[in-house]
């Protein structure tokens, strides 16, 4: 069936997160900028009470729910928070973007094991690491080591850019979730992900990033120096047979969390299309949507593309979700919804500071943050041109060394 | 529940469609375009898909029930086929179904069963007026009232088969609101004129139309007393979106089967991140288009006002089938300039959406 209808278990989580995205986000967002890496408390203690009250995650989204919506509740539960403020959104505590690489690549012992704690306790965190100094969109090219020793796996190497790395390692009882090769001559099917909870030695954050924008949110990088794991924490199987085994599951991952990330560059993007049009009202500017576009303004031109482009890359993305709830594969969806969130979010917040003239530019008003914050949803999770190379290799059937 | 698949039926209506406009519409789309004439037997041709009886109710003689998204499913798989073709066969709705959106009951039953017999009933709709800052809410023809009716006096143009209609649907300002007039062939006053020369949609016959006292009583006003042309709008416009997604559709496949045959400095052009992003983008935002015209589709079955998702979608189609259809040519390169290849064609058809309104609905 084609259908539209929003169900109403949708309905009823958006509305359980809206009054936060306003109270507790949106006064706080310029603060929580400015001060860079201060952890939001009182969103913090209120999305956790919220998951914790209604067993639902606000972060990762491969668990399925009863009604079989998990993903399209959970990115537009993301397009809300990150309508509030996408900095205070990163900071979000559960399991988040390592959740989901657990999801998609553990057992259901290690599910268990790892995940249970973020349904319990106090706040904790997940972070994934994968970046590396030297290499990012070649993830094949990792260095980090980890080498059998008895029951045990020793990690060795640098991570970078490592989302909430800080409150998943230090600030929390967490976990990261580490890609690694076991086989460096294997290439990507020699990688593997491995958990190493906080507190484990041999692990340390030694950085955090200053950035354009969602400074509320921390980016680490972490040193593994002969950091010592349990071999049942090597996420899966530990087997280099199939030459895109261990590549699969940091696919699957993304196909998960690509979704995610598109939904909250799109809350940024109504942000700035909503407050625009409500400042320009005022100065006398609306769309006249009953007349035809030739004869329109520039700035109607502007606000009316805005709202479509909004609109179309929203619709890709509820797809994508949608896809995964049903099972399908949705690589290509994802990708798709990711790119074009990421073109539209980057296009409608810098023409909204544009619009706006020296206010959209000037700290007084969100516009230019909102642009500084945006910009991040078109390089993390795989640029821009690496989600092409996704959907491309899809659409023409070629492998990656057909085209590079 | 949100759903983007469609069901059962709709797949096997989509089958049918597709395979008639592989057989039918695609293999003549060069020559008719060349000829600026539709094939001979197209039109009767379709009958088999009951375009239109399938989307009228028993009462009036058809067999089912008006959807706009199995018509935007529909439109969608004629227009991959050939546009011009796709909008001749779509032509009898431009009577058919805003009589059945907005006419009043009389209407129904007078006109609506002559559509759901085996032939093509030539129909038509004369909205589009010659000018820069044409609206089709402020028209410049007029209908002005006098005892019993109303006289239509303007000029339209692009007015598909003005020639061979046996209505056509005139939309006129009454005292600045627009309406729509349904005027039989043969009607004092209205003159077709000559066919019209377009960049594209060649093989389409479209026609400049003069109304000159053209008489027409007030039981021809389309809903009566009170009828407004707005519901019409809208379904046209999804209308227009569907056709733009099957263009850019068209395109975007012979594009991407051309990128993988084609050689370049010992590779296939596909092979180049230069052509295989440009594919990329266009699957893109041919699915997000398609999913534009099924919300705005969705929207209007529900009986909802779907004006807002009406515009949206049109507005993202409209620029989306000009880029989809320019980037297929730049992928052929100096071939696709040349007219043994499609794609210029697709290019200037794909340029008629941002100019037309008014002229399919579903
Ligand atoms: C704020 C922030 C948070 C992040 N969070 C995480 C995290 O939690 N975990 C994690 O593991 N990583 C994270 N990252 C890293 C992020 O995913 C990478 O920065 C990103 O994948 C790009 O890698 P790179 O920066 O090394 O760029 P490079 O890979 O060096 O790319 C540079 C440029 O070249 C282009 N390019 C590269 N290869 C190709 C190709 N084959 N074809 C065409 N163009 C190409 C890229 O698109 C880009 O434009 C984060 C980054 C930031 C900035």
């Amino acid at each position: 069936m084609i259908s539209f209808e929003m169900p109403d278990e949708i309905r009823e989580r958006v509305d359980l997160v809206r009054g936060v995205a306003r109270e507790l986000m949106r006064p706080a967002a310029r603060e929580f900028d400015e001060r860079e890496h201060e952890i939001p408390w009182d969103f913090v203690t209120r999305m956790w009470d919220l998951s914790l009250k209604t067993g639902q995650s606000f972060r990762s989204g491969t668990r399925r729910d009863g009604a079989g919506v998990a993903a399209q509740a959970l990115v537009h539960v993301i397009e809300t928070l990150s309508w509030g403020d996408a900095g205070i959104y990163l900071c979000g505590p559960g399991a988040g973007l390592g959740g989901a690489a657990i999801e998609a690549t553990g057992t259901a012992e290690q599910k268990q094991r790892f995940l249970t704690r973020y349904r319990e306790g106090p706040p904790k965190w997940a972070c994934m690491a994968m970046t590396e100094p030297h290499c990012g969109s070649d993830t094949a090219a990792i260095r980090t080591t980890a080498v059998r020793d008895g029951e045990s796996w020793v990690l060795n190497g640098e991570k970078i850019f490592v989302t909430t790395g800080h409150k998943a390692l230090v600030d929390s009882e967490g976990l990261m979730v580490v890609w690694a090769t076991i086989d460096p001559a294997a290439g990507r099917a020699g990688m593997k992900p491995f958990v190493v909870e906080a507190g484990t030695p041999g692990v340390r954050v030694t950085k955090l990033e200053r950035k354009m924008g969602i400074r509320a949110s921390d980016t680490a990088s972490v040193v593994l120096e002969n950091c010592r794991i349990p071999a049942a924490n090597l996420l899966g199987s530990a087997e280099v047979s199939d030459p895109r085994k261990g590549f699969k599951g940091a696919m699957a991952t993304f196909d998960a969390t690509r979704p995610s990330v598109a939904a909250s560059a799109l809350g940024i993007a109504r942000a700035t299309v909503e407050l625009l049009k409500e400042l320009l009202a005022l100065q006398g500017i609306e769309v006249r949507y009953d007349r035809p576009r030739h004869l329109l303004t520039a700035i109607e031109r502007d606000l009316l593309d805005m709202e479509t482009q909004l609109r179309a890359a929203w619709l890709l993305t509820l797809k994508a979700a949608w896809m995964m709830d049903k099972g399908l594969p949705n690589t290509l969806e994802s990708s798709m919804c990711k790119v074009k969130a990421g073109d539209v979010v980057t296009r409608v917040t810098q023409k909204g500071v544009e619009l706006m003239g020296p206010l959209g530019y000037s700290r007084e008003l969100p516009f230019e943050k909102w642009m500084r914050d945006a910009k991040i949803n078109d390089l993390f999770e795989g640029t821009g041109q690496i989600n092409r190379l996704v959907i491309a290799r899809r659409i023409l059937g070629y492998s990656s060394r057909e085209l590079k | 529940m949100f759903g983007f698949e469609p069901s059962d039926e709709q797949k096997t209506l989509v089958k049918s469609v597709r395979r008639f406009a592989a057989r039918e519409l695609r293999p003549l789309a060069h020559d008719s375009d060349e000829r600026g004439e539709l094939p001979g037997a197209l039109l009767e041709s379709a009958a088999p898909l009951a375009l239109l009886p399938a989307s009228l109710p028993e009462a009036y003689g058809g067999f089912g029930q008006r959807s706009a998204v199995t018509g935007a499913l529909f439109a969608e798989e004629l227009a991959w086929g050939d546009l011009s073709g796709a909008l001749a066969l779509l032509a009898p709705g431009l009577v058919a179904l805003p009589v059945l959106l907005a006419g009043t009951e009389a209407q129904k039953h007078e006109l609506l069963p002559a559509f759901c017999g085996e032939g093509y009933v030539p129909a038509s709709a004369a909205l589009l007026e010659p000018r820069a800052d044409f609206d089709p809410r402020v028209l410049q023809a007029r209908a002005r009232r006098v005892s019993g009716g109303y006289v239509l006096e303007g000029t339209k143009c692009n007015v598909p088969f003005a020639a061979e209609a046996e209505w056509m649907l005139v939309y006129a300002s009454v005292e600045g609101e627009s309406r729509a007039f349904l005027v039989r062939r043969g009607t004092d006053g209205l003159h077709v004129g000559e066919r019209e020369q377009n960049m594209g949609l060649r093989a389409l016959p479209l026609y400049k139309v003069e109304l000159r006292g053209c008489v027409v009583s007030s039981a021809l006003c389309l809903g009566g007393e009170g009828g407004g042309v707005e519901a019409v709008l809208g379904a046209s416009r999804v209308a227009l979106a569907a056709l733009a997604v099957g263009q850019a559709r068209a395109a975007y496949d012979y594009a991407l089967d051309y990128a993988k045959s084609r050689v370049a400095f010992g590779e296939a052009i596909a092979q180049r991140q230069a052509i295989a992003f440009m594919l990329a983008e266009m699957a893109t935002e041919i699915e997000a288009a398609r999913l534009l015209v099924w919300e705005a589709a969705w929207t209007l079955d529900q009986g909802a006002d779907g004006t807002r998702e009406c515009l949206l979608a049109k507005t993202f189609a409209d620029e989306m089938v000009l880029a989809a259809t320019d980037r297929a040519v730049q992928i052929l390169g100096g071939h696709g300039y040349i007219r043994d290849h499609p794609v210029e064609m697709w290019l200037r058809n794909g340029r008629a959406f941002a100019v037309m309104e008014g002229i399919a609905i579903v």
